[in-house]
């Protein structure tokens, strides 16, 4: 199964007796994007933070890149990308002093940070800002430039944490171009996200409510099996039952 | 102000409390930074210099120079170890810090002293610490000038001065009435000042503070809500060190309580005031941090005299002084707490505290008209 | 190795290019190094002594014109009664009153005694005491001058006299900046390197960029070290800055090996920071970082024998000390500098400071965890 980038099996995740994941099972194939979607609270960042090696499962399997999350999150590392909700970049370093930051320690060559570094900003159209301060630029250049350093080192898969919050319709829309663009060139997209638009734009969504994925199919399949017209109406049908209050 | 504004009020300082009172490590701050500053200064440190070790090295071993190691080593402030070592030795032991001084008790020093009537003692001191080298002489010269007396009033010799000495409030020479004011003074400062701009600045960085400022209160009693927890928690830190000082330290507050209180008061509205100056101009919790350390811990420390003398610094520092407003409130404190004096021995450092906090209101709320405007 | 070189040049451009941090890390040692010192002087000198002379007689003049010679004793007042005196010293400008009774002089030649009354303001216990002890000293000497000049041969027994042979060694001059610049060197580095290493790690959990380093192959000791090396590099420097201070403006140069300070406070600064590391593990905003780094910073600088000598602290307190890193680098910058005390002087130093790095350094990295 060479074509499957993440696969969880009955993963969970508890804090005291709370379970903030509750036995997920899913997979997603190489070069996909997939959707990951629920309210706030429902448990998306935990599973997220899991599959990035950064909290350690209770329960249940799961492998990313072909990788154990019990036992090779350092390997695992080194083969994803990440940007979070949190804005990630330093404010008081330049566009290309975290270009090379970054690509830095995630090992790449002097010269393919310079060459890679210089095809970024000629791709974002930001040549001319290199040695701008990252805090003095507007916020959708910002998420735009975060995204590009996180897939800089080439990852199987890049871990998308809410990018778009904040962000006008304008600039989302170029945002998801890129994701696009990346998806293209074999990139796995891991996103999260509660614009129920930009779940449409996805290959195939599960939908989180308490902890458990209720809903998970192509959004496509997901509209004709709750019979509506959008992913707002599924997302309401399946939220409204939903016992956890949003955080 | 009706009844609605002081609900608001009231709702306003609530939340401030939960701010304060719910971040445990901060609390640490509050409470323990004073509470070990007590028991510190009370039971570890002292300016006294006492328990010296010091090695005595008698060549006599006569009956003088044995009279005079045991006053030696009666006193408190000597722990004395014998050993005739060489002069090498000696240099060996002072370079490894583990003497300060060492006393050296020339052969026959007592028949010179009975025959000659004179003798010599020689004292090599680690002048290092210039301070200890010369206390510690001069405590063995009082040690053997009273041996000398102790010899002279057996023989009838004229014209003998006696002094009586009295000393005033603190008979026993004890370190804590001298910090107790000090730390008072510190510990207001340090939560009333630096803990009020780093709160406040904190707030701006967060961006909460324009909500603030857009709610129905009115901008100064906004101010005065994030104030009033610190002044509280400043008065029970008072209240606190207070107790420990009559209970663990045994230092009596000879004046009146109440006195004592008004006074603090005044003093905490002038900390607050400066706190509010720092955070009007600070940008980020770690400038208002800084800030707060250079212009008002450093001078806190330095120039309220309780811990170096003013009279031993240059004449424009000692100028600088006048305008720091704890030197007034150490004054106040020490005339109130320990010589018991009243209202009418103080008034002066009142009246130039409140006109300092009269001041620094109104730069306030100067400052803070320009900025909403 | 790589990586670190990558996370190394992030932390320096970082902290180069913040202006208020490079302020408060290198002006404010050196405008303290340059101010301090003038201040923290603990000799007791310019006692204020009121005197109130009932007897106006030769010897009560006499007596006076000692005691103001002297330069412990700042001239003073005279006033009429002890109750005049006694109101000097509650308003702060006396600290000691000297009553000489009516008939001084005539009772000393004709009873051969007489009492002084001496009244000291002892809120300042050290003060009191050595101010009393000197104004003793002086009563003393003039007692043996007068029996010197009045006295008769043969009519009374001879006094048999003591004289102290007195050495000051290592500081003969008696310089209390000597001894005190280099304490509070000590003091002024331990500040910077507790706060700037926690403050800096707290910083990045605080605007969240730690979590994006958290999901990068970057290893927990290259991150920490990463931290690590700059301060250690900045406090060096601070250092050297210092040492260049004491001995243009105090002209302090070190009678023992200067490459000996240096070692050791390599050693040092790995405690201290490791220290300061362990307190932004512990810390999830820079107000509690800063609260935590206070609190330790000032217990440490106040049983460090710094400003208070050591042996006069109770036993506990003494074992207090020996385990706050401070007072073994304050007593070997002071054994080195004033003494020119060797390796082999240090060597206990030493080993307890290596023991303090590895416990703070060893603590700090199993506290720090990447995953939940």
């Amino acid at each position: 199964m060479d074509n499957i980038a993440i696969k969880a099996d009955k993963l969970t995740k508890r804090f005291g007796d709370f379970v903030a994941v509750d036995a997920i099972t899913f997979d997603v194939k190489q070069g996909e994007i997939f959707g990951f979607v629920g309210a706030n609270g429902a448990g998306k960042t935990t599973a997220m933070r899991i599959l990035c090696g950064l909290s350690v499962p209770t329960s249940g399997t799961a492998t990313v890149a072909g990788f154990d999350v019990y036992k090779q999150a350092e390997e695992i590392k080194k083969n994803i990308g990440y940007m979070s909700q949190k804005f990630s970049l330093y404010e008081d370093l330049t566009v290309m002093e975290n270009i090379t930051f970054y690509a830095g320690i995630y090992g790449l060559s002097d010269k393919e940070i310079k060459d890679r570094g210089a095809e970024l900003l000629d791709r974002l159209g930001i040549t001319a800002e290199a040695k701008t301060f990252v805090g003095s630029l507007p916020l959708g250049w910002k998420q735009k430039l975060a995204f590009s350093v996180a897939v800089i080192h080439r990852p199987k898969i890049v871990f998308l944490d809410e990018p778009t919050g904040g962000v006008d319709p304008v600039t989302r829309r170029q945002f998801w171009d890129l994701i696009y663009e990346a998806s293209d060139r074999g990139i796995t997209a891991f996103v999260t996200t509660h614009y129920m638009d930009e779940a449409e734009y996805c290959g195939r969504v599960s939908v989180m409510v308490d902890g458990r994925i209720d809903a998970f199919d192509t959004p496509a399949n997901l509209k004709k099996q709750f019979s509506v017209n959008s992913m707002n109406e599924v997302f309401y049908q399946l939220a409204r039952g939903a016992k956890r209050k949003a955080d | 102000m009706n009844t609605a504004v002081l609900k608001q009020l009231f709702a306003f300082i609530q939340k401030e409390f939960y701010h304060v009172f719910r971040d445990r490590k901060t609390l640490l701050m509050l409470f323990g930074v004073p509470i070990a500053q007590v028991l510190l200064f009370g039971f570890v440190l002292s300016n006294e210099i006492k328990g010296s070790r010091i090695v005595v090295c008698d060549y006599a071993k006569d009956y003088g120079s044995q009279e005079i190691i045991r006053k030696i080593e009666a006193s408190k402030y000597f722990k004395v170890q014998k050993a005739a070592l060489t002069h090498d030795q000696i240099e060996a032991e002072l370079r490894s810090g583990n003497i300060k001084m060492a006393v050296i008790f020339p052969d026959h020093f007592y028949n010179d002293l009975s025959h000659l009537n004179k003798a010599q003692i020689q004292i090599i001191a680690d002048a290092s610490d210039p301070n200890t080298a010369t206390t510690l002489t001069s405590y063995l010269t009082s040690i053997i000038n009273d041996y000398q007396a102790e010899a002279l009033a057996q023989t009838n010799v004229s014209q003998t001065i006696v002094p009586q000495v009295k000393m005033l409030y603190n008979p026993e020479l004890l370190g804590a009435p001298n910090f107790v004011p000090g730390v008072m003074a510190l510990v207001l400062m340090l939560i009333c000042a630096m803990m009020t701009s780093i709160a406040i600045v904190k707030e701006k960085e967060m961006g909460t503070m324009e909500i603030l400022l857009v709610s129905p209160l009115k901008p100064y009693l906004v101010i005065l809500a994030k104030t009033i927890p610190y002044l509280l928690v400043s008065l029970l830190n008072l209240a606190a060190i207070l107790l420990m000082s009559v209970y663990l330290l045994d230092l009596a507050i000879k004046g009146s309580v109440l006195l004592l209180f008004l006074e603090s008061t005044l003093f905490i509205i002038s900390c607050l005031a400066l706190g509010l100056w720092i955070s009007v101009g600070a940008e980020s919790q770690m400038a208002a941090m800084m800030t707060s350390q250079m212009s008002l811990m450093l001078p806190t420390m330095m120039l309220t005299g309780f811990m170096f003398p003013i009279e031993n610094m240059p004449i424009w520092m000692q100028g600088i002084s006048y305008i720091v407003p704890s030197r007034y409130y150490y004054t106040i404190v020490k005339a109130i707490m320990l010589q018991g004096l009243g209202f009418s021995a103080i008034w002066r450092e009142t009246l130039v505290l409140a006109f300092i906090t009269f001041v620094l209101i109104v730069v306030n709320i100067r400052k803070f008209k320009i900025r909403l405007a | 190795m790589r990586t670190l070189r990558f996370l190394l040049q992030k932390e320096f451009r970082q902290i180069l290019r913040s202006k208020s941090l490079l302020f408060s890390i290198i002006l404010g040692p050196i405008i303290q190094l340059t101010l301090l010192p003038l201040a923290a002087n603990f000799e007791v000198k310019k006692i204020a002594v009121a005197v109130v002379d009932h007897d106006h007689s030769t010897y009560s003049r006499k007596l006076i014109d000692k005691i103001y010679a002297s330069k412990y004793f700042s001239n003073g007042r005279y006033r009429e009664s002890y109750k005049e005196g006694a109101k000097l010293v509650e308003q702060n400008n006396a600290d000691i009153v000297l009553e000489i009774p009516h008939n001084f002089e005539v009772n000393m030649v004709r009873d051969g005694h007489e009492e002084l009354f001496i009244a000291v303001n002892a809120i300042n216990g050290t003060k009191a005491g050595v101010g009393s002890g000197y104004l003793g000293a002086i009563i003393a000497d003039f007692n043996q001058n007068i029996r010197l000049q009045w006295d008769q041969p043969g009519h009374f027994a001879e006094a048999a006299s003591i004289d102290l042979v007195n050495e000051n060694w290592y500081n003969p001059f008696m310089n209390y900046f000597l001894y005190m610049v280099p304490g509070l060197m000590v003091s002024l580095l331990t500040g910077i390197g507790a706060f700037s290493a926690s403050l800096n790690i707290v910083k990045e959990k605080e605007i969240g960029t730690i979590e994006q380093i958290n999901v990068t192959p970057v290893k927990k000791y290259d991150f920490i070290l990463a931290k690590l090396i700059p301060y250690w590099v900045l406090s060096m420097f601070v250092f050297t800055i210092g040492m260049i201070i004491s001995r243009v403006a105090y002209n302090i140069v070190p009678v023992g090996n200067i490459s000996l300070l240096y070692g050791f406070l390599s050693v040092y600064l790995l405690t201290l920071l490791g220290a300061g590391l362990l307190i932004s593990t512990y810390s999830d905003t820079q107000q509690q970082a800063v609260s935590l780094a206070f609190f330790f910073v000032l217990v440490f600088n106040m049983i460090s024998g710094v400003f208070t000598p050591i042996d006069s602290m109770p036993g506990w307190g003494q074992v207090l000390s020996y385990i706050s890193p401070m007072s073994h680098f304050a007593a070997v910058m002071r054994m080195v500098v004033l003494k020119g005390s060797t390796f082999h002087d240090i060597l206990p130093h030493f080993v307890a400071i290596i023991i303090l790095a590895v416990i703070f350094n060893t603590w700090a990295i199993l506290n720090y965890r990447k995953t939940t």
